[in-house]
């Protein structure tokens, strides 16, 4: 408990009482709560972004569309809400690599993703993604040629950053829904790419 | 928080009992965290503060714990999210540090076992 003055009572009860503080004020209640909870845990997650991406592999004028305004075009399938706002969609290709990361906290398109990983949250990977990008993303088993260029997004409240991966060769006869299940959260933040089907 | 986080390990890993889980990990190591999660987005849908307001807050939180010189144990990214959540909610609601420290006092002096209640279904 370094991280807190020693004198501070522990984080579980320290949540407990805010939490009851603000009920009585009418501020929140429980059931509020609860239902957010569930919200991210089962309803919000990386499924959505993989869908916005198998419809710009499949959509030209959908690609056209998120690329220029991806709060928007992302909310032509009802993703928005906290942390929804300002999407800039970068793409990734054969030649060139984008990375995304918040070096300042956590800054994430929850309505895309879902909530970030540990790993994103990470004061390790906040920091060296920037300065040896290349060495993080071959660590996380992804190994660029060194003839591809490398970009790090710094997300942040104004601009939160969402990768639309390569299409992979290989999935020219997928359905969209086939397509969408190839991608994963971590292609979408560029520390993968998407695997052509097995 | 160590009894919290060993009332997690010892759920099951599947079934209806199972806890939450996104890519096949926990997206809240311990109850609390989810509850200092939800009681953010609640606030932020009644306007009680903005998402810049608590991110600025939650900045430099994360902050404070880098700049600390000794060797922290383990970073705790929702300990650095609660505390940026006291300090939003301290600045934009009636509410100030004293009545935050005098609830968690009231509740840390509770008996041993009562701790937890709130947070479990079982």
């Amino acid at each position: 408990m370094t991280a807190v003055p020693p004198t501070r009572p522990p984080a579980p009860i320290r949540a407990e009482a805010l939490e009851a503080l603000l009920t009585e004020r009418g501020l929140v209640n429980a059931d509020a709560i609860d239902g957010l909870i569930n919200r991210f845990v089962n309803d919000v997650g990386p499924m959505n972004g993989a869908k916005v991406v198998a419809k710009a592999w499949t959509d030209e004028d959908y690609k056209a569309r998120l690329m220029a305004d991806g709060t928007a075009a992302v909310g032509e399938f009802g993703f928005a809400g906290p942390q929804g706002e300002h999407i800039v969609v970068v793409e990734n290709s054969a030649s060139s690599h984008n990375v995304v990361v918040c070096t300042l906290c956590s800054c994430y398109p929850w309505p895309l993703l879902g909530l970030p990983p540990d790993w994103y949250k990470d004061p390790a990977y906040r920091s060296r993604v920037v300065r040896e990008p290349r060495t993080v993303l071959a660590e996380m088993g992804l190994e660029l040629d060194a003839d591809v260029d490398v970009t790090v997004w710094d997300s942040s409240a104004e601009n939160r950053y969402f990768i639309l991966p390569e299409r992979p060769a290989g999935t020219e006869e997928l359905s969209e829904d086939d397509l969408a299940a190839l991608v994963t959260r971590e292609a979408m933040v560029g520390v993968a790419k998407v695997s052509s089907p097995t | 928080m160590s009894d919290t986080t060993v009332a997690i390990d010892e759920l099951p890993l599947d079934g209806p009992a199972a806890p939450p889980r996104s890519n096949g990990e926990l997206l809240f190591d311990a109850p609390w965290e989810g509850r200092a999660f939800g009681l953010m987005v609640a606030l932020l849908e009644q306007d009680v503060f903005t998402v810049s307001d608590f991110q600025a807050e939650l900045i430099a939180a994360i902050a404070r714990w880098e700049a600390l010189d000794q060797p922290v144990e383990e970073y705790r990214y929702y300990e650095c999210w609660l505390s940026a959540l006291e300090h939003v909610v301290v600045a934009k609601t009636a509410l100030d540090d004293a009545d935050l420290a005098e609830r968690s006092a009231a509740f840390q002096a509770r008996p041993a076992g009562h701790d937890h209640d709130h947070d479990h279904d079982h």
